[in-house]
């Protein structure tokens, strides 16, 4: 199952900033099921699509090894109602970060206009919870080379981000074992 | 206004919006987290708006003291020695430890922390 709630990586700035972009389309599943007759995207998707542009900043400093979650949601004030044919851009801001935990604030805009502020906190993960990583990491670079992470990831100097050598191993990897 | 009541008004509102409780709710005497609810996660939230509050830094250690409640020396039998009392007395000179001194098993320690003990560690970093 597909768990995307952003399309794309507008901008990306390590340890600082994130951009992403959410067009809204009747195609989705929750669309038409959360209000039949009125077809519109729930505010939960919404701050879960927060929680991916802001949980990705966060997992990218450490090369996308720690294990990271949303754990509170300090704020959310939401305007009006994103509906099929609107655009979302959701922007992240780091505020905090510390061994245990990051918190993160994110702005909305919809269709171009101010819609909404958040502000979420995260729980960085010890070996408490398991060795295993919550993504296999071939999966996971794809689905940021298809979010185009790497596209417009840079430094906060400019310089462009690389694909982290652990990815590239899993990848190679993926593309050269026979599944059994 | 008095400067302890200056930095008490600014406690409560960083408690008031970090734990969605009610501004009388938010006494001197409350308990972090008995009184008021505060989960572990909270305390990141808690600790980033008192720094942007009152511009300064918080160390972990300074209010949560895990090395010392996790380390053999000073924890004996769940509960910390008079060697370990010295040690957070030391490293928490804000903090009344009396009525923890009286049963000090570690697993209470969290319960520990009032309004007035951050109130008083944050005046002491002012």
């Amino acid at each position: 199952m597909r768990w995307f709630w952003i399309d794309r990586f507008e901008k990306f700035v390590v340890g600082t900033e994130a951009v992403t972009i959410k067009n809204v389309t009747l195609a989705e599943e929750p669309l038409d099921d959360y209000l039949p007759g009125y077809p519109h995207y729930p505010h939960a998707l919404i701050i879960e699509g927060m929680a991916q542009t802001g949980g990705l900043l966060l997992s990218q400093m450490e090369d996308f090894q720690q294990k990271i979650v949303l754990a509170k949601i300090s704020k959310a004030h939401f305007g009006a109602i994103a509906q099929p044919g609107d655009q979302l851009r959701l922007k992240v801001k780091l505020l905090s970060r510390q061994l245990d935990g990051a918190i993160v604030s994110g702005e909305v805009e919809l269709n171009g206009v101010p819609n909404a502020e958040l502000e979420l906190t995260f729980a960085i993960l010890d070996d408490k919870f398991g060795q295993e990583p919550f993504f296999i990491p071939s999966d996971l670079c794809r689905i940021l080379r298809s979010l185009k992470l790497f596209d417009v990831g840079v430094t906060p100097d400019g310089q462009p981000i690389q694909v982290p050598q652990h990815m590239l191993d899993a990848e190679v990897e993926a593309l050269t074992t026979t599944p059994t | 206004m008095t400067a302890s009541e200056e930095v008490f008004g600014k406690v409560q509102e960083a408690l008031v919006e970090a734990l969605g409780v009610e501004n009388d709710e938010v006494t001197r005497e409350a308990t972090m987290v008995g009184d008021l609810g505060a989960e572990s996660i909270d305390f990141l939230d808690i600790v980033f708006k008192l720094e942007k509050a009152f511009g300064i830094s918080i160390p972990r250690e300074e209010l949560f003291p895990d090395d010392i409640l996790t380390n053999a020396e000073y924890v004996q039998d769940g509960k910390v020695t008079e060697g370990g009392i010295k040690v957070l007395k030391e490293r928490l000179p804000w903090a009344n430890l009396e009525k923890f001194e009286q049963n000090p098993r570690v697993q209470d320690f969290g319960n520990l922390l009032t309004v007035n003990d951050l109130c008083s560690y944050v005046q002491s970093k002012l």
